[in-house]
């Protein structure tokens, strides 16, 4: 199944983070301001965005709601969940121990 | 997501893969609406399969969704074999409906707790000891004003209550001349409180119906009494019925999962114990004693306080003992009190059948055993003509659980049919067996509940067979080498190895199935063939009934009128029928000495009776018109034996002793020849016939109210004469009724229902058990032929004879045979001594008796290897090579 390589760690994290701050985003939505909050440095790759949605939602930590937008057409819209909202808390030191890990060992060699 | 939903989606998958295509189209949509190039952007997101699959694995179980397609698949693995897939699943079926219904039965009988509050804290007091007959012996019967004294003298830790033993008794709704026959049981008004019984309608007994004896004539009906009498008639309180001499008042009915504390009888009617003739007398054991043990009482001491209580009870009666030799007064006295757990309950028909119940059980346990070896055989069989398939599945990368599981649904496939079908054998021949283990006349009545117990008892079972023949063919085929098995050359000789070892213990199992079977039908056979000393040719036994004891000449009045009906040949009359059930007994003494302490079995019997009964006469006259009891007597010639060494004892005297110091007189006025009383089974014992009609002290003459009248009839059918034995009888004297008519040869036959079901049951099992091995035996000869063609092609082509062809093709197997034969014998040495005490003049060491089986399973492997054998002989070399 899935395999859990720092990419998809930081995937996750950054999904879990615009989530919570902006809750009810579509998965364009998703990709577009993760682009753009990143100033277009970090780029989603669309093919692996959904699957990670998916496997996010069938942990618990996000859930999706069907809604029907103006054009008529409808849209799966997530929110980020409590048990979500704990998981980017881990998430996030679990991020910044390792940027400090990386920083230390840059400065050091 | 909820383990709901994910099931959910498995079996959603259609809508599922749409909801995702939909987002991912939305997505698209959305990426073109921001200005994207729409070929672009989908080459972005990749193919939407991919995706689909992607995501589907992961918002899937993806296990029930390959147990769902394996399940489909091994559906048409079945179909692809419907001779032989239908085959295992019938024998399975048979198998497992004899199991479900033996469960049933057992389970009702003697597993499940009564439907009371509490059933775990009940017990049935018994009394433990030395028989007259010096056997040992437990009885828990109990007289009344004992039972007083220790339920007063444990209150504070149990609750005793009675039950009397559960009858069939005559009584009348609306005029005399509609008796009807209803199972009626007195027990204590405090049995209500102390079950937690509540009333359907109307009032349950309490305490307040236990206080004057006589003095409370109501009764309260069962819930299915009510149901198939009064149709739920709520009008029924307060309906009067007359029993005996007494009208009693119907006050409710009893809640409807009770029916009674004695399994095997259902109760129709429950009076108070205080309406019992028996309630004031201290020799009259005519009840069961139960104690709902309270929270935490102390057991032990509460055990011995209430044989304390019984024994100065038993010792104050035991001074007017006269005439019973000391040591049997010491032994009687000497006997332990037990507790008994009663939780399911407490009946004869328990203990009569707790044992042949048992050995049924593991007969058919035995049969499933031997089915699931078919079946076994047959999956690895089959396994190996998909070695191919199975290594295709590995090498292309299939897991090996998923070969296990593969393997295994297939099996679950066969046991759950098999289970289907069983649960509709079960269901019919659950009633049908127990409609056989009584007596026509006297049915046992078993609620056969089919609830979660029974619905349990069939998934495990279906369960444990999967496992049992399923587990190691699929282990086998998941342990397949893609590399050899797909170039064709496995090693074949490991699978038939598998099937040697099951052949052997299913002759086993037959044997010993086979071989208990054996036993059965021959004690069967030995006890319905013992002679019984007198003739039931066209003999009808009609118990008749008059409201109030009536002089025993009106008696004899109404045999003489029935003499003169057409189709009677000869009438006598008598207390009761010979093995009818009915028996009383005395000490006897001779010349005034005091008695030898054995036991005279008593008949009171009309001038004529002999001769009705065809018993011989071997010394001495017949009763005639004007002798009486006391005062003249015939014995049989195991009492002169008994009491006399053996020689002629007509023209000697005896006395009875009875209470109270009476002594009843009698002249040996004949010897007859011996006769069965009681049992079948028993030594005959000492009997005297005293005349029917009797004296009392003061010299004036008896009445009865009960009494047999026997009826030779000319015609070859006695049962025919019945209606007219009916309507005579009142007619000759208005204050005679007929309360049942049976003929003497079904009283005979009832003391062979049990013999009887054993033998027939075993002998199903065993000829089910024999097919069974036959053919499983054929089908692994078969199979092995199959599998060594090419090398019998080859030894005929070389020249081998048909003769060394089939010992080629059957020694391994008939090895095989023998050595499950002798295991079949050992098991059968080891096993009988547990069924012993259920067999009949017949020893398991018999040779016939091993012989049988034998030469049964010698035979049954003989037609099985026939057909095998013969196709390899048939084999065709040069074809056979060609076309491998």
């Amino acid at each position: 199944m899935a395999k859990t390589d720092s990419l998809q760690g930081s995937m996750d994290l950054l999904v879990l983070k615009i989530l919570s701050r902006r809750p009810g985003l579509h998965g364009y939505a998703i990709m577009s301001a993760i682009q753009d909050i990143s100033g277009d440095v970090l780029r989603v790759e669309e093919g692996s965005l959904y699957p990670a949605l998916h496997r996010m939602e069938e942990a618990g930590w996000i859930r999706a709601e069907w809604v029907t937008k103006e054009t008529g057409r409808r849209a799966r819209l997530y929110e980020v969940t409590a048990a979500g909202k704990r998981q980017l808390g881990v998430e996030e030191s679990r991020w910044q121990a390792v940027t400090l890990a990386v920083n230390r060992v840059l400065r050091e060699v | 997501m909820s383990l709901w939903s994910r099931i959910a989606n498995v079996v959603r998958g259609e809508r599922l893969n749409r909801e995702i295509d939909e987002e991912l189209e939305a997505h698209i949509a959305e990426a073109i609406a921001q200005g994207r190039d729409p070929g672009e952007a989908r080459r972005a997101l990749g193919s939407a399969l991919r995706h689909r699959e992607g995501s589907r694995d992961v918002r899937l179980v993806s296990w029930l969704e390959s147990l769902r397609s394996d399940a489909v698949f091994g559906w048409r693995q079945l179909n692809k074999t419907k001779v032989t897939s239908a085959a295992a699943i019938l024998s399975l079926a048979l198998a497992i409906g004899a199991c479900t219904s033996a469960f049933r039965l057992i389970d009702a009988l003697l597993l499940r707790p009564l439907p009371v509050a509490n059933p775990e804290r009940l017990y049935d007091l018994s009394r433990q000891g030395i028989g007259p007959e010096g056997k040992p012996q437990t009885f828990d019967g109990w007289a009344y004003p004992d039972f007083q004294l220790m339920r007063a003298a444990v209150k504070d830790q149990a609750e005793l209550f009675a039950v009397s033993y559960a009858e069939p008794v005559d009584l009348t709704y609306k005029s005399d001349e509609e008796i009807e026959k209803a199972y009626l049981q007195y027990v204590s008004g405090s049995m209500f409180p102390t079950l937690g019984l509540r009333p359907a309608l109307g009032r349950v007994f309490t305490e307040n119906d236990d206080v004057k004896p006589g003095g409370h004539p109501y009764a309260v009906i069962s819930h299915d009494y009510w149901t198939h009498r009064f149709g739920q008639d709520p009008k029924v309180i307060g309906r009067t019925f007359r029993m005996g001499n007494e009208i009693y008042e119907i006050v409710g009915v009893a809640e409807e999962s009770f029916t009674g504390t004695t399994p095997g009888t259902m109760i129709d009617i429950f009076v108070p114990t205080m309406m019992h003739p028996g309630v004031t007398h201290k020799d009259w054991t005519w009840h069961r004693t139960l104690a709902m043990v309270k929270p935490g009482a102390a057991f032990e001491p509460m055990r011995q306080k209430l044989e304390a209580t019984s024994r100065a009870f038993e010792e104050e009666r035991a001074k007017g003992f006269l005439g019973m030799p000391q040591k049997e007064i010491d032994e009687f006295l000497n006997q332990k009190l037990v507790l008994e757990p009663a939780a399911t309950g407490v009946s004869d028909l328990q203990s009569e059948t707790r044992r042949p119940l048992a050995v049924l059980g593991v007969l058919v346990g035995l049969v499933l055993l031997i089915a699931c070896a078919n079946v076994a055989n047959m999956m690895t069989a089959q396994a190996s003509a998909r070695a191919r398939e199975m290594a295709v599945r590995v090498s292309i990368g299939g897991g090996r659980w998923r070969l296990v599981q593969l393997v295994l649904v297939q099996s679950a496939w066969l046991a759950l049919l098999a289970v289907a079908i069983g649960s509709l054998f079960a269901w019919w021949s659950g009633p049908f067996v127990v409609s056989m283990i009584n007596p026509p006349d006297d049915p046992a009545r078993l609620v056969l509940p089919a609830d979660w117990r029974v619905l349990g008892f069939g998934l495990a079972v279906a369960l444990g067979v999967t496992l049992l023949f399923g587990l190691a063919p699929a282990l086998r085929a998941s342990a397949v080498n893609p590399v050899s098995a797909l170039k064709g050359g496995e090693d074949p000789h490991s699978k038939r190895r598998l099937m040697h070892v099951l052949v052997a213990v299913q002759v086993a199992f037959c044997f010993l199935v086979l071989f208990v079977a054996g036993l059965f039908v021959t004690t069967f056979q030995r006890l319905s063939h013992q002679p019984t000393g007198f003739s039931a040719d066209r003999l009808l036994v009609v118990d008749t009934v008059a409201k109030t004891p009536q002089p025993e000449a009106f008696w004899e009045q109404t045999a003489e009128h029935l003499r003169g009906v057409q189709g009677v040949e000869k009438v006598a009359l008598a207390d009761a029928a010979l093995l009818g059930g009915s028996s009383w007994n005395n000490f006897i003494s001779v010349n005034g000495a005091p008695p030898n302490g054995v036991l005279s079995y008593m008949r009171a019997v009309s001038p004529g009776w002999l001769e009705v009964m065809k018993i011989h006469l071997l010394d001495g006259r017949d009763l005639r018109p004007g002798d009486t009891h006391p005062g003249a007597a015939l014995v049989n010639e195991t009492f002169a034996k008994t009491y006399f060494d053996g020689v002629d004892p007509v023209g000697k005297t005896i006395d009875l002793n009875m209470d109270e110091g009476l002594r009843l007189q009698y002249e040996i006025v004949g010897l007859v020849g011996d006769v069965r009383y009681k049992s079948l089974r028993e030594p005959i014992l000492p009997q005297l016939y005293v005349p029917f009609r009797s004296i009392d002290k003061k010299g004036q003459p008896g009445k009865r109210g009960a009494g047999i009248l026997l009826v030779r009839t000319s015609g070859s059918n006695p049962r025919a004469l019945a209606g007219v034995l009916r309507e005579e009888i009142p007619r000759a004297r208005p204050e005679f009724r007929v309360s049942r008519i049976r003929t003497q040869l079904e009283i005979n036959q009832s003391h062979t229902v049990r013999e009887r079901l054993l033998a027939t049951l075993a002998l199903f099992f065993a000829i089910v058990a024999l097919l069974l091995a036959g053919v499983g035996l054929y089908g692994v000869l078969h199979y092995s032929v199959l599998q060594r063609r090419r090398e019998i092609g080859i030894r005929i082509a070389v020249g081998a004879q048909a003769g060394g062809v089939a010992r080629l093709v059957t020694m391994d197997v008939f090895a095989m045979v023998l050595v499950g034969a002798i295991a079949g014998v050992g098991l059968g040495m080891l096993s009988v001594r547990y069924v012993e005490s259920l067999f009949y003049q017949v020893r398991a060491t018999d040779l016939q008796m091993l012989a049988l089986p034998a030469l049964a399973i010698l035979v049954g492997a003989l037609l099985a290897a026939l057909r095998p054998v013969i196709q390899a002989v048939r084999i065709d070399p040069a074809s056979m090579l060609r076309a491998e």
